[in-house]
Parts: structure tokens; C-alpha cells; sequence
């Protein structure tokens, strides 16, 4: 008996002690970001563009643009055909073809984002000739439309079917019922995922080295190679200059402040949502 | 039966209804082929390489694109170690971290490692990449790695020079980055597990731990779907692993050894692959590692799908 007790208190021990461990990474992560980041972070690394080698300071005023403008295209695509799939799944999706897509999307949430990017290569790349920020955003809207189908499908399931009947009874077409009941209840979820997805693909870095590959210059040209935060850290990371990698660190400061907070932020909305 | 609908209802409306439907369908039928596009394009891109190399491309060592000779062993290779230290290290830890959220931990204890997971989730792994680099690499070549050479610098998987990136800082950081999948995962699977099966075995008097232990064998299926999740997720993860393995490509022979793995290969070589051949292999490698990760998903999604009878499906947690 006694042997019992004390091999119960230590598999519980081990359990607390998992529970700590797992949580200390992220302090030291964020301990370390703070503390390497911190100092470099002012107006100036928005607003400058990058110093050439050698001199001093400057900033990332054109990765953060382009980030943005990449990842704003890309959003403009995957969000428009991922709820669209996802509505389809959730109102009509019953039959094989539903099966087929619902489970691309699975497999499409486990392919390596690198091999995204290779595709997106071929895809984009060797047609156009060039590296485009073009092909950064096909890459990434890849990447977006698993999270955005999958949430949407959820979301819309959620809405009780009391919603539908009481739209069709009144005579509202199958179309208008989704459209103007369906949707509208199931928005907040939808609008949470939607934004989750763009924050994760906002931090992407695999796929966009060979597609949009980075730029020391300012440009706003799609068909041209474009400057992003997460090439430029990891540029910048692996440089043998310290106030490069100083700078690098304040990048993965901004970013991870970027993916975080908006991923934080709407965890509690959905949470909210659904407790609803 | 779409046809026999037409006649019942008013005529605009129903036509409508048929376009919508199609929009949404053509959406859905986007997804399906973009995965197809991918399958085939990196097919296509890795016939020469398939056509010139043959089966030797999975069993040599060699890696020298100055003579056209693409071995890929070294980065399978290291892409497994990194794979599996990875899981050894993430396993434990995040099936003891999900046993506490599921049956010990108090709500609020609860709900702060769960923030912690979902923050951990969320952090890009560039971020990881960069603070293995800069932190862990010192860390690991002036303390840990000394002591691994000096008491068990015997064994030839544990000898070596302590350089701090390489094999074991890429696991290390891997097991970090895989974690919360573990964690989420084995959670929901401990949960859904009948609570009757606790209160039996704690009626029979049976400890905490080994009331914990009844739960676990039931949810072992799951769980297992969860490890191989999260393996599916390590084999294939990048930037982070770029930065701290050190990029070789020599055969790793021991967990101190700089290497390389099979997405970090890619992620260097790719914009500097000059011939055809050499792009080729490279895009070979991404269909080697395509095929692998829908192996992988395909099979844990059908673990954890067995256990909790498909009342929680993995593609939300992931």
C-alpha cells in the first residue's frame, strides 16, 4: 500500500512538474524577445528603410508594407473561396464530392508550408520568369484556406436549425436563408477564423523565400520581388553584423507582437462566441 | 431530384438558388484542385531528377551539385533524428501537461497553460529559429553539450565537438514548437474518454495514478494520433530547424553533429539550385515530403477519430 501511495504521488508530481516545463519556453522566449528587441524598437525601424552594410540603424519601413501587401492579397483570395467552401461544406455538404474536399482540406492543413512554396514556384515563378510578390501571396493563400474552411464549417453548423426552418417557412429561398440568416448569425466566428488564418500566414517565412524573396528596396510592383518582416529577420539573423541581428530580434519583436496579440485577442472572442 | 424541385417552386427564385449553390461548389471544388495542382507540379518538376537518379537518390550519401550527384540520405536521415529527439523530448512532457489539464489541475491552473499552448501555437517559427540561434546555441555549446562529450562522449551517438547547432538544438527546438499539439490533442482525447471508466477503477480502490493510468490505455489510440500529428508537423517544419542545425550535408552521426534536413535543404538551396538537375532533386525532396505528411495526417486523423468517435476531429486543434 505504501508503495502504491508514494508511486501515486510521484506520477502526479510528474505530471505538475510536465505541466511547468512546457510552459517555461515561452517565458524565456518572450523573457528573451523583450530583452533583445526591446531597445531597438522606435519610430525609426517603421518609418526608415534598411541602411546598406556597414552603416548603422535604419529600418524595415518597406518589409512591413510589403508584408502587408502580401498578405493583404493573399487574404483577398483565400477569404472569399475558403468561406465559400466552407459554407458549401456546412449547408450542402453531405454528399462524396463533400467528402473529397473536406478531406484535401485536412491534407492541405498538413503539407509543409516549404512545399507550398515550392509549388507556388512552379506554379508562379517559372511562368512569370521572375520572383513576384505575387507568387509570395498564391503561396500564402494556400496556406490561409485550410484554418478559414475548416472554422467556417464550424461556425455555420453552429447556428441552430430552428434559424433555417423559420426562414423557409416564410418563404425566404434556400440562397437568401443562408445569406441573410445563416451567415449573419454565424459572422463573429467566421470574422475570428478568417483573421486567425491571416495572422499565422502573416508570420509564414518557408514559402516565401523563393517566391517573393525579399527586397533591400522600397517596392510596391506585384511582379516584382517584395521585401517581408519574416525574411528580413531571418536575413538579418543570419548576418555577421551585430546591429543586424540586433535588428532582427526587434523584427521577431514586432511579429510575434503582430501574430500573437491578434491570435490572442480572438481566442477569447470565439470563446465568447461559442459559449454563446 | 433538383429537377423535380424546379416545378414546385416560384421559377427566379429556385434558379438563384441553383447559382449559389454552384458558386459555393466551384469554392469547395477550388480547394480540391489546388491540392491536386500541387501533387502534380511537384511531380512534374521532379520527373528529371526521378528520370537521372533513379532509387539511388533515397540511398546515397552523396550530395555534390557541382557533379550532378544527388544523394538525399544525409537530410532523411536528419530529418528523422531531428524528428524523433523532437518526440522524445515532447512526448512525455506534453502527455504529462495534457493529463494535468484533463484531471488534476484546478480551472484557472488549467486555463493558463492552455493560454500558454495556444500563444506557443501561435508564435511563428522564424521567432523559434532566431532564439535558437542566439540563445539555446550558447547555452547548449558552454554547458550542456561539454557535459553530454565529457560523461557520455563514449557512446558514439552522444561524441562529438560541442558546436550548439545541430542535431540536438534542431530536436530540442522542435519539441518546443510541437508541444501544444500534443497537448490540445491528448487533452481532448483524456476528455472524452467515458468518466465512468475513472469511477470504476477508484470504486475498486484504485489510487489517482492508476485511475489515471485506466484512462490513459483508453485513450492511447488518440494520444498515439496526437504524437503523429505532431511527427507529421516536425518532419516538415523549416526555418526554425534552418537556423539552428547548421546546414551540412554530411551524414549525422551523432546527435551533436550539424546536418540538415530534408525542408532546410530546400529552404537553403532552392533560390541558389543553378542546374536543372539540381532543382529537380530539390523539388524531389518536397515530393518525397508531400507524400509522407499526408501518410502521416491520413493516420492520425484516423487514430483520433476512432477514439472519440468522430465527435472532435483534429483539424480544429491543429
Amino acid at each position: 500500500m505504501r508503495r502504491r501511495r508514494i508511486w501515486n504521488m510521484a506520477v502526479i508530481a510528474a505530471c505538475y512538474v510536465a505541466a511547468g516545463l512546457v510552459v517555461l519556453p515561452l517565458v524565456f522566449i518572450v523573457a528573451h524577445l523583450l530583452g533583445k528587441g526591446l531597445s531597438g524598437l522606435n519610430l525609426a525601424f517603421f518609418t526608415h528603410m534598411p541602411k546598406p552594410v556597414g552603416e548603422l540603424g535604419g529600418g524595415v519601413a518597406n518589409a512591413i508594407v510589403g508584408t502587408l501587401v502580401i498578405v493583404g492579397m493573399a487574404a483577398a483570395a483565400a477569404v472569399p473561396i475558403g468561406v465559400g467552401a466552407g459554407v458549401y461544406l456546412a449547408e450542402y455538404g453531405r454528399g462524396r464530392f463533400a467528402m473529397m474536399v473536406r478531406y484535401t482540406t485536412d491534407v492541405l492543413s498538413g503539407v509543409p508550408s516549404i512545399v507550398v512554396g515550392v509549388a507556388a514556384y512552379g506554379l508562379v515563378v517559372v511562368p512569370m520568369g521572375r520572383f513576384s510578390a505575387l507568387a509570395g501571396s498564391v503561396a500564402l493563400a494556400i496556406l490561409m484556406l485550410p484554418t478559414i474552411i475548416r472554422s467556417t464549417e464550424e461556425m455555420v453548423l453552429l447556428v441552430p436549425r430552428s434559424y433555417r426552418e423559420a426562414a423557409l417557412a416564410l418563404g425566404a429561398p434556400r440562397w437568401k436563408t443562408i445569406q441573410q440568416v445563416v451567415l449573419p448569425a454565424a459572422r463573429p466566428g467566421i470574422m475570428t477564423a478568417c483573421m486567425l488564418a491571416v495572422a499565422r500566414a502573416s508570420g509564414e517565412t518557408a514559402p516565401l523565400l523563393f517566391t517573393a524573396l525579399g527586397n533591400r528596396f522600397w517596392s510596391l510592383k506585384l511582379d516584382e520581388p517584395m521585401a517581408t518582416l519574416p525574411v528580413f529577420i531571418f536575413d538579418y539573423a543570419r548576418a555577421p553584423y551585430d546591429d543586424w541581428n540586433r535588428q532582427a530580434w526587434t523584427g521577431a519583436l514586432v511579429l510575434v507582437l503582430l501574430v500573437t496579440m491578434v491570435s490572442g485577442l480572438l481566442r477569447l472572442t470565439v470563446r465568447r462566441v461559442r459559449a454563446r | 431530384m433538383v429537377g423535380a424541385l424546379r416545378g414546385l417552386r416560384a421559377r427566379p427564385a429556385i434558379r438563384f438558388d441553383d447559382v449559389y449553390r454552384g458558386l459555393l461548389m466551384g469554392a469547395a471544388a477550388v480547394v480540391f484542385f489546388i491540392v491536386v495542382l500541387i501533387a502534380f507540379e511537384s511531380f512534374l518538376g521532379a520527373r528529371l531528377s526521378m528520370k537521372t537518379i533513379g532509387w539511388g537518390f533515397l540511398t546515397s550519401t552523396e550530395w555534390d551539385p557541382v557533379f550532378d550527384r544527388y544523394g538525399a540520405l544525409p537530410y532523411v536521415v536528419g530529418t528523422l533524428a531531428t524528428s524523433f529527439l523532437a518526440l522524445f523530448f515532447a512526448v512525455p512532457l506534453g502527455v504529462g501537461s495534457a493529463i494535468f489539464l484533463a484531471e488534476l489541475s484546478s480551472q484557472r491552473m488549467g486555463e493558463i497553460v492552455s493560454f500558454v499552448m495556444e500563444l506557443l501555437a501561435a508564435i511563428p517559427s522564424i521567432v523559434f529559429g532566431i532564439w535558437g540561434f542566439f540563445i539555446l546555441a550558447p547555452f547548449l555549446r558552454t554547458t550542456v553539450e561539454p557535459w553530454i562529450v565529457a560523461h557520455l562522449g563514449f557512446i558514439p551517438l552522444f561524441s562529438g565537438a560541442p558546436f550548439g547547432i545541430g542535431i540536438l538544438n534542431a530536436g530540442i527546438i522542435l519539441g518546443i514548437m510541437v508541444v501544444p499539439t500534443i497537448v490540445s490533442i491528448s487533452r481532448e482525447v483524456l476528455l472524452a474518454t467515458p468518466k465512468s471508466l475513472r469511477e470504476a477503477s477508484l470504486a475498486l480502490g484504485a489510487t489517482q495514478a492508476e485511475s489515471i493510468g485506466v484512462a490513459l490505455s483508453a485513450a492511447k489510440p488518440g494520444i498515439l494520433g496526437a504524437v503523429i500529428l505532431a511527427l507529421g508537423r516536425a518532419l516538415g517544419e523549416t526555418m526554425a530547424v534552418t537556423m539552428v542545425i547548421g546546414n551540412t550535408n554530411r551524414l549525422p552521426t551523432s546527435i551533436l553533429d550539424p546536418g540538415a534536413t530534408m525542408a532546410s535543404v530546400i529552404a537553403n538551396e532552392f533560390t541558389e539550385a543553378t542546374g536543372p538537375i539540381y532543382l529537380s532533386a530539390l523539388i524531389q525532396i518536397a515530393l518525397v515530403l508531400f507524400a509522407v505528411t499526408i501518410v502521416m495526417n491520413a493516420l492520425a486523423r484516423l487514430l483520433v477519430y476512432w477514439v472519440t468517435g468522430g465527435r472532435r476531429d483534429t483539424a480544429g486543434a491543429a
